[in-house]
């Protein structure tokens, strides 16, 4: 990487990766606790970034300020060259209008953890909802689309049942097309697999390991180290707001330079034997 | 000659019929200006900025806090005094139509506090407006947890109609009690009344439980 990397970004616009996400020094504080204590992450398109570390060490809220379902104080989160959630004007640093806020929201596809599937809605209706009202799109063309994104993670038959009829695993999978079928920039998981019996994990970590196969730009928050091992471009590891460690998953794992990763690591040593296996 | 129930009955029919009307119409008017303001001012006890909350709360709290013929006696007698000059029958709409309003505002915003926070967030998510974040999200599903309330009000409300009697509103009980004045079927007539009552009320639970049923698939 250049020694400047911000400020060349525009004018090689003929670079193959360019930067999807640049967060600069982002600060956020719930009350007298500072979470965040700036962050700085850059992902390039394509790049599938997981983001580890103990509860509580920040990844969750640092992931839900960048479509700004939290907000953050200080610093600066860029996607796609578009500033999230403020402006300077004359210094003075501003929310953005709801409509702008809702039009960024909308190029940064979400999956949570607890699915938050819309339960008056049947599957293909919750992957319609954004693509008609916010896309505007006509419905045929709408449910076409969901049918295709249903099939994609293995849920055609499923498309007119209500969430309570699916299962978790299913519901999670119905989660994902919802936000795969905006077209977004980048994808958003939080511990998507977390809310999981065991049994569903993976049927969820294959849908995911499908998109990132496919180009799409994540930034994912996991405790599945297998997972982040095998399909993460980049594993950042947080630690009371900080980032202490980044890189290549293999080396990050193999060498932890840091002893709080080390310690963090240790608990997961069954799959470490694994890693340093290889 | 022998007075029967029957011919009494068609004797008053004409003075019944109006009372018949004029109790439903107070009923749906009360009825739907409480839903919708209940609507409006349980999204200001929610989203609306802190003076405006405090505002509503205060009204919700000092109207529900207020028996019911208080408000009406008031609205009639009270705004005489202060100038205003309406109707009985205004009056007794304005009256009722404020105590609804107050107690469906309370269960809008029960209703809407209670979905959880991950439907916003979710919605947010996809890049719902605001607007329609409430339509197509949080609306659809207060709508189930708002209806046995809502029901439960509108029954209330139908019933407070009678109180608009004691202010000279011709309502169903006002005209019952006007014919028994005339032939003293005491019984018979207070029946007819109860009856009318029974069989609105009851309809209106019908279809309380009818859509509690339609919307029955909305879990979590």
């Amino acid at each position: 990487m250049s020694a400047n990397p911000a400020a060349s970004a525009t004018s090689e616009s003929a670079e193959p990766a360019r930067n999807l996400l640049v967060a600069r020094d982002v600060h956020k504080s719930f009350g007298q606790t500072e979470v965040l204590k700036g962050i700085d992450l850059t992902v390039t398109e394509g790049e599938v970034v997981a983001l580890i570390g103990a509860s509580g060490s920040g990844k969750t809220t640092f992931l839900r300020c960048i479509n700004l379902l939290e907000e953050f104080e200080q610093g600066s989160i860029t996607v796609d060259g578009d500033p999230v959630g403020y402006t300077d004007r004359g210094g003075s640093r501003r929310r953005l209008s709801e409509g702008r806020l809702a039009a960024q929201r909308a190029r940064i596809g979400m999956v949570f953890q607890s699915f938050n599937l819309f339960p008056h809605m049947t599957a293909a209706q919750n992957v319609m909802l954004g693509l008609v009202k916010v896309k505007g799109m006509a419905k045929a063309e709408a449910r076409s689309l969901a049918d295709h994104w249903l099939a994609r993670v293995g849920l055609a038959d499923r498309a007119d049942h209500h969430p309570y009829q699916l299962s978790g695993g299913q519901q999670q999978r119905v989660a994902i097309a919802r936000a795969v079928a905006m077209d977004p920039r980048l994808i958003l998981f939080d511990e998507v697999t977390s809310a999981l019996d065991p049994e569903l994990v993976s049927e969820v970590l294959g849908v995911m390991k499908d998109l990132a196969k496919s180009g799409m730009t994540m930034l994912v928050v996991s405790h599945e180290m297998l997972f982040v091992r095998d399909v993460a471009t980049h594993v950042v590891f947080l630690d009371s707001g900080r980032i202490v460690e980044e890189g290549e998953p293999h080396a990050v794992f193999k060498n932890p330079k840091s002893d709080r990763l080390r310690a963090f690591l240790g608990r997961f040593t069954d799959i470490i034997g694994d890693i340093t296996a290889r | 000659m022998q007075r029967t129930y029957l011919g009494e009955l068609m004797k008053a029919k004409w003075s019944l019929l109006q009372g018949f009307i004029t109790t439903m119409e107070i009923s749906a008017i009360v009825i739907v200006i409480g839903l919708i303001a209940g609507m409006i001012g349980g999204l200001l006890l929610v989203y609306g900025p802190k003076p405006v909350r405090l505002l509503m709360r205060l009204y919700v709290d000092v109207l529900r806090g207020i028996p019911v013929l208080v408000l009406i006696l008031f609205s009639y007698y009270g705004l005489a005094l202060l100038g205003v000059n309406i109707s009985a029958y205004t009056a007794g709409v304005v009256a009722l139509a404020g105590f609804c309003s107050a107690h469906m505002s309370e269960t809008f915003r029960g209703a809407i506090d209670s979905i959880p926070v991950g439907q916003t967030e979710a919605a947010k998510a996809i890049g719902l407006t605001f607007q329609q974040r409430f339509i197509y999200v949080l609306l659809p599903q207060a709508a189930r947890r708002i209806v046995p309330p809502a029901i439960n009000t509108a029954v209330e409300m139908v019933k407070g109609t009678t109180l608009l009697s004691i202010i000279g509103v011709l309502d169903v009980l006002l005209a019952t009690q006007q014919t028994i004045a005339r032939n003293y079927m005491v019984i018979e007539f207070y029946a007819t009344a109860m009856l009318f009552y029974f069989v609105l009320n009851f309809t209106l639970s019908r279809m309380g439980a009818y859509f509690e049923r339609r919307f029955g698939f909305i879990r979590y």
